[in-house]
């Protein structure tokens, strides 16, 4: 090949190289722009005097004193609301369906009026707590949607129209305008910076509150992983590498390792399921003698599960990294009289750590966002957090099976984004904590051996 | 000593006196570091390597089917080509044989350090640094070093495998002045390429040609006046 020819070849392969790159690096920001952006809107909002409300009642946290001091000014704003409303009613009854819609739209923006009872649902004890949708619901006050036909070629557009129009010559009409123009004192919104989405409790299935138990559960899931596949995986890569012999079985045992790492995450689930929980009920064990026996999910089962699912991760990074010790280490420590064991803990082992801890960590990350296998053995969508001893017993929610249960079989999944993106947006930060710590540590203690 | 089933060190009968050194030079594969790494059973490392015969280390027989391998591995010490100092500090390096071998109390672990280390002639380097990491030293102190730690178990016999090959000229006469000082105190075989270097370290040395013992004699005698021809073709330098 001529010399301006190669040139040409190797500059072209250079800018394919980055345009690829360029192209992953657009796919990635395109990914995480919205988790980020509407991840973060989770914890840092414009709050309304009902989101206070919400944690002085149920979490019992927050400023009182700021709390009464904009509570009076909110319900002074809302009182010409339900007069006018006493005043309707006064006039043309309380049966009337219109009205009805009316209130419950209220309802929403504003929470139950003073006069009602307090209904059972947490979702019906409060208005809108974020801005956001303080101002949808004011909206849905403001408007009625309602279908245009006009035009027959066309399906039925919907088109909102003023509630105001029905209400037209009662003392309702003057509301309208009143909600329009005074929704700020009615609400109070202001920016908050709240922490609580992580550490609180979840309230009536995620309408408020915040995502701990599903973050302790996914921790407890992943950590309860570790523990059971490090030790298994070490160990075997230890026998694969120093004591297997050379042999066609072995030669087996390896594709068969390596496809395991291949095998679908549902198929490791309906293993858990079969196995685990229906075969070896294995949270049977530690349920009190008087409980009906059943086994069921439990972070146990969820835990063993996911222990399998990266066990060949874990062997395969820990192999490498023992093969990779030099011999000369092994021929120095056998050299001194080391039996064969002792020379594997206390030198193939240590200089082997660095490789082994990354396989470790990468496998935390994999094992904390793995959904499927956690379905049939340990999540479930709501529960509260648990304690250390509930986890061998006991199913949780965790990120990933939350993060769809709320996006798809939710009531309310609309009015709950800012949830479903918060655990996204959590998941995420989480998974990369983990990676983070792998390289810190691995530079660390690569660091520390080199000396 | 067969790999497989090619023979790589054939009909060699060596008696090693004890507290001398005893070197053995010969060409690239002729089975020198095959031979010294059958006296620790160092070879059964390698898959399909076997040995026929009998190899006596004070009358024990190295390839009898009930020794203990570990024990005579403390038995005979190794230095190796490279320097291969573990990546911990020097002082677990060279109190890492007495510590698997039971010596626990922190003084006396001490007292072995510091006495194989001055006999290793690394002491007054590395008195000050003990904590720190051994591949932080230049190859000729982790050579002394490996040897420190060869030392520190109390071998009867060390074996070195071309100790100085890896080393510039500086260190090599650092390891030959320990090896001149060592002499009397432990039985030494050596195996180097350099023949001034077995001429100038050792009492006798041995020649071997492709997996056999060609002569041994007196270093003194086998430089001067050489019995086989090929010996002599070697020292004079006609092959190798």
């Amino acid at each position: 090949m001529r010399l301006g020819t190669r040139k040409v070849v190797d500059r072209s392969f250079t800018g394919l190289g980055i345009f690829s790159i360029a192209l992953v690096s657009l796919a990635l920001v395109i990914l995480l722009t919205p988790i980020v952006v509407r991840g973060i809107g989770a914890v840092v909002f414009r709050a309304t005097i009902e989101h206070d409300r919400v944690l002085m009642e149920h979490f019992e946290r927050g400023n009182a004193s700021t709390f009464a001091a904009r509570n009076a000014t909110a319900i002074a704003a809302r009182a010409p609301v339900y007069e006018m409303l006493t005043a309707y009613e006064a006039q043309y009854g309380v049966d009337d369906f219109e009205l009805e819609e009316l209130r419950e739209a209220l309802q929403r923006l504003l929470g139950p009026a003073p006069d009602q009872s307090k209904p059972t649902l947490a979702r019906d004890q409060f208005g809108a707590t974020r801005w956001a949708q303080a101002q949808e619901a004011a909206h849905n006050v403001l408007y009625v949607q309602e279908w245009d036909y006009s035009d027959p070629t066309q399906f039925g557009v919907p088109v909102d129209v003023p509630r105001a129009k029905r209400f037209a010559g009662t003392p309702l009409e003057s509301l309208f305008p009143y909600v329009s123009e005074h929704l700020d004192e009615m609400l109070q919104p202001h920016w908050t910076l709240y922490w609580g989405f992580l550490l609180d409790d979840s309230l009536d299935a995620h309408m408020f509150g915040g995502i701990w138990a599903e973050i302790l559960g996914t921790l407890y899931l992943t950590i309860g992983a570790v523990l059971f596949a490090v030790p298994m995986g070490i160990i075997s890569a230890i026998y694969l590498v120093e004591y297997a012999p050379d042999h066609w079985l072995i030669g087996v045992l390896r594709s068969c390792i390596s496809t395991l790492a291949g095998v679908p995450s549902i198929v490791f689930g309906l293993f858990g399921l079969a196995f685990f929980i229906n075969t070896a009920q294995v949270s049977k064990y530690f349920m009190a003698a008087d409980s009906t026996g059943v086994s069921s999910k439990s972070i146990l089962a969820g835990s063993l599960t996911l222990a399998i699912l990266i066990l060949p991760v874990i062997i395969r990074a820990a192999e490498e990294a023992i093969r990779a010790v030099p011999r000369t280490y092994k021929e120095a420590a056998l050299s001194v009289g080391a039996g064969k064991w002792r020379t594997i803990l206390t030198v193939m082992l240590p200089a082997a750590l660095p490789g082994i801890l990354t396989g470790i960590v990468i496998s935390m990350g994999r094992a904390a966002g793995e959904t499927a296998p956690i379905i049939f053995t340990a999540a479930v969508s709501v529960g509260r957090p648990l304690e250390v001893w509930q986890t061998l017993t006991q199913p949780t929610p965790a990120l990933p099976w939350s993060v769809y249960n709320l996006c798809t079989e939710h009531t309310a999944a609309d009015e709950i984004r800012h949830v479903q993106y918060g655990m996204v947006l959590t998941l995420v930060v989480l998974v990369l904590l983990l990676n983070t710590a792998a390289i810190i540590l691995r530079a660390r203690v690569s660091r520390r051996l080199a000396g | 000593m067969f790999y497989g089933d090619s023979a790589a060190v054939r009909d060699v009968t060596l008696g090693v006196p004890r507290g001398k050194v005893t070197a053995i030079i010969g060409p690239s594969g002729c089975g020198k570091s095959t031979l010294l790494r059958a006296i620790n059973r160092m070879n059964d490392l390698i898959r399909g390597c076997r040995a026929t015969g009998r190899l006596l280390l004070e009358g024990e027989d190295v390839y009898r089917p009930q020794i203990d391998v570990t024990a005579l591995r403390r038995r005979v010490g190794m230095v190796f080509q490279k320097p291969n100092p573990f990546p911990k500090s020097i002082f677990d390096n060279v109190a890492y044989g007495p510590r698997i071998h039971g010596v626990r109390s922190r003084s006396d672990l001490q007292g072995i350090v510091e006495q194989s280390l001055r006999r290793a002639a690394l002491w007054d380097e590395v008195k000050d640094r003990m904590r720190q990491n051994a591949l932080g030293l230049s190859g000729g102190q982790q050579q002394r070093l490996c040897i420190a730690r060869a030392l520190a178990v109390e071998p009867e016999l060390l074996l070195m495998d071309e100790p100085t090959s890896a080393l510039d000229p500086m260190a090599t006469d650092h390891i030959e002045n320990l090896i001149a000082e060592l002499r009397g105190t432990y039985t030494i075989i050596i195996v180097t390429h350099n023949m001034q270097q077995a001429a100038r370290v050792s009492d006798l040395t041995a020649f071997m040609y492709v997996g056999e013992l060609i002569e041994v004699g007196d270093t003194s005698g086998l430089f001067t006046k050489p019995v086989n021809q090929r010996t002599q073709d070697y020292i004079t330098g006609r092959f190798g």
